[in-house]
């Protein structure tokens, strides 16, 4: 089975710069598309803040709902830059090599996304928000609490924000003076101003490489840390007894990890689709990823397994009525058992079968369920978390998200997907550089055992 | 917590004897009066959105025809390790040096966050901009903050009334007198069967002090979810049952 073509360095520049000198028919109609679903949205949000969060489906038991799950889900998305380009950079995985920059300007489209769903439209007053966010009141010599996860969180999130931003100006530097020699008129002064003046010069990638190499290692911490101080926000709650466990912190970073990962293998098969990249994003790029969502699916599914187990073990009366609300009762028994087929009992027997792996149409059909079934355990956990049945008050809620709130969430999908699309018109989704690096560098495949694998080389 | 109890000069709380409520609802309108909090028309209670600082909680007991009802009046327990403070993240909701769990309107950015932390649900959020019918604009309290959509609200233990009483006694040059009826928030003075006790648990002399001394040792009183450590300011007396006692000396 002999996929991989072997390209020069001239052939990889025409094929990924094709559709970033040139412009693609369909690319205008999607981008005004989700510009007006993102504009919709955000016509919803004015209606809200001229109206109040009354016009969500939030009550009083129930004061968390869409965009705190929409919160949990793009952060969890924002997982995958990390891991592809920094944990796979750091283990030496040649088969990251394509991905990177997609998964990191992935990353950095839904951490604002993140951003949007949760201080911004999810507060009472949101105009206030930045008093918290960026926390520089010193008029009112009012400082921040920081004792409250949600200090924790804006902190972690701009940490993340501004690291994958750099990862990607930084990766980008010596692609932009290619398009920058190929470019004419203001483009071209456009570009010399972006690409900071590189020439190629052995200082250049030598600086280039080591910055590249130190952003993965320090943004490591980052890692565990983000979606830690995520899952801390209903974690250290002591008055809602669903969340309040100690399982919480690694199950969200795995289940993060879960979603990013499958998120990039969408838009990996996307780009193929899209732009006709099936050159250099082979079958064996999809099957590796295939093989690392088995590990992480099933690592997260232990996770959620234990957190399960630590809730029952002690038998106390609320998390029982929490659990028998999502396994049990009506409508929440639906989305539990379309949560746990969808995440897990689908894709992952799928992707024990090579076929599955190797081909783009079925990875593009799990890799979407992950998500809505990931999608669907933060809304369980976070909704019916707080509108189990509790002591000392009748309201046991239930939530009807109203159309305001849905509109915003679709709205942050739409910024994504518009964000990526604009980011590949003006820049290459993937890094050329990169691609003649791994080239250069030694074989493609190894064999161990009776198996062939991507290669690893050193860098 | 523990130090700033030590060195602080008062402990506001309170003791709700069970025994005598009877569920009348007083001390809910008088709350509802008092301190301009919006009607609670019946669109509020179907979304789930009503806003009372203190609530009759109710209660059936037993079977037809030997049903009992019981009520409980539940407001924010003022707890000295308060769940909702930490989780502020603009000090929105703080500790007072009189032992009240104070909330900062003007602070309030509308996380929500201390609503989902409390165990009591004695937090209300406005949903929406507080409205009141032409006829009732005037009776609305002018030492008490009209609260504006998106904010978090809650019991105060009638902080105006303490700071009128005590502003009170500093000009006059008296000290704050324990029994002082205008010292009580609104839901004590309009209890008819004297339920709530208000007071200074700092005063070993004070009303309040000598109930919750007499009574949590071996009595009647008890603190709710006293298992979670929230270590409450609110000392509630359980019902004397006389066919219980009666039904266990039986068996006994």
């Amino acid at each position: 089975m002999q996929e991989h073509v072997q390209l020069n360095s001239k052939e990889v520049n025409d094929i990924l710069l094709k559709d970033v000198l040139g412009m693609p028919k369909w690319w205008l109609p999607a981008v005004l598309f989700f510009l007006v679903v993102f504009l919709a949205g955000g016509a919803a949000f004015g209606y809200m803040l001229n109206k109040g969060v009354g016009v969500t489906g939030l009550n009083r038991p129930v004061m968390w709902g869409f965009f705190m799950v929409n919160f949990v889900f793009w952060i969890g998305i924002s997982h995958a830059g990390i891991m592809i380009s920094a944990i796979l950079r750091l283990t030496q995985a040649e088969w990251r090599r394509p991905l990177t920059r997609a998964a990191e300007v992935l990353t950095v489209f839904s951490l604002t996304s993140a951003l949007m769903a949760a201080p911004l439209v999810h507060v009472g007053r949101p105009w206030r928000a930045a008093l918290w966010v960026f926390p520089y009141d010193f008029e009112r010599g009012v400082w921040p609490n920081v004792r409250s996860a949600f200090v924790w969180d804006p902190s972690a999130v701009m940490t993340y924000l501004t690291a994958s931003t750099l990862f990607v100006i930084i990766a980008l530097l010596p692609d932009l003076a290619i398009i920058r020699d190929r470019t004419t008129g203001t483009a071209h002064k456009v570009y010399s101003l972006l690409c900071l003046g590189w020439r190629g010069t052995p200082r250049q990638w030598k600086l280039q490489a080591v910055a590249g190499i130190l952003l993965s290692a320090l943004v490591l911490p980052v890692f565990v840390s983000v979606h830690s101080i995520v899952s801390w926000d209903f974690a250290v709650q002591v008055g809602v007894e669903g969340w309040h466990s100690t399982i919480f912190a690694p199950y969200f970073i795995i289940g993060a990890i879960h979603s990013g990962v499958s998120a990039v293998a969408t838009v990996m098969v996307l780009m193929v689709w899209l732009y006709k990249w099936q050159k250099i994003l082979t079958p064996d790029h999809l099957d590796a990823i295939g093989r690392l969502l088995i590990i992480v699916a099933t690592i997260w599914f232990f996770a959620f397994f234990l957190e399960w187990v630590f809730a029952l073990y002690t038998l106390e009366d609320p998390e029982l009525a929490l659990r028998e609300l999502q396994v049990f009762k009506h409508p929440w028994m639906a989305l539990f058992i379309v949560f746990l087929i969808t995440a897990y009992f689908f894709p992952v027997p799928m992707w024990m079968f090579k076929k599955v792996r190797r081909n783009m149409f079925w990875m593009f059909v799990t890799t979407i369920s992950v998500n809505i079934g990931m999608w669907l355990e933060r809304f369980l956990i976070i909704v019916l978390g707080l509108a189990r049945r509790q002591a000392f008050t009748f309201d046991w809620g239930t939530y009807h998200p109203s159309m305001i709130e849905i509109l915003m969430v679709i709205a942050t999908f739409a910024w994504v997907m518009f964000g990526m699309l604009v980011f590949a018109k003006v820049f290459p989704l993937i890094p050329l550089f990169d691609i003649k690096e791994g080239m250069v560098g030694g074989p493609h495949k190894i064999k161990i055992g009776r198996k062939e694998i991507p290669a690893s080389i050193h860098e | 917590m523990a130090e700033l109890k030590q060195t602080q000069q008062r402990q506001w709380g309170m003791v709700i004897d069970l025994d005598k409520c009877t569920g009348c609802q007083a001390c809910v309108v008088a709350c509802q009066s008092e301190n301009n909090i919006p009607i609670n028309e019946e669109a509020h209670y179907n979304q789930r959105r009503a806003i009372q600082w203190i609530r009759v909680e109710r209660y059936w007991e037993g079977e037809f025809p030997d049903i009992k009802a019981r009520f409980m009046p539940v407001l924010c327990q003022h707890c000295d390790n308060a769940p909702c403070e930490p989780v502020c993240p603009v000090y929105a909701t703080y500790h007072n040096t009189e032992g009240l769990n104070v909330q900062v309107y003007n602070r309030c950015v509308g996380t929500r966050f201390c609503a989902n932390n409390c165990p009591y649900h004695a937090r209300f959020f406005n949903f929406w901009e507080p409205a009141w019918p032409n006829s009732l604009k005037n009776q609305l309290n002018p030492d008490v903050t009209v609260r504006s959509r998106g904010i978090m609200e809650k019991c105060t233990f009638c902080v105006q009334r303490i700071a009128r009483v005590k502003r009170k006694a500093k000009n006059e040059g008296e000290t704050v007198n324990d029994g002082d009826r205008a010292l009580s928030p609104a839901c004590v003075n309009a209890c008819p069967t004297e339920t709530l006790f208000f007071g200074d648990f700092k005063d070993p002399n004070s009303t309040v002090a000598k109930m919750k001394d007499k009574e949590t040792h071996g009595g009647r009183g008890y603190h709710l979810l006293e298992e979670i450590g929230t270590d409450t300011n609110v000392v509630y007396l359980k019902k004397v049952d006389k066919h219980a006692e009666a039904k266990e000396e039986v068996h006994a």
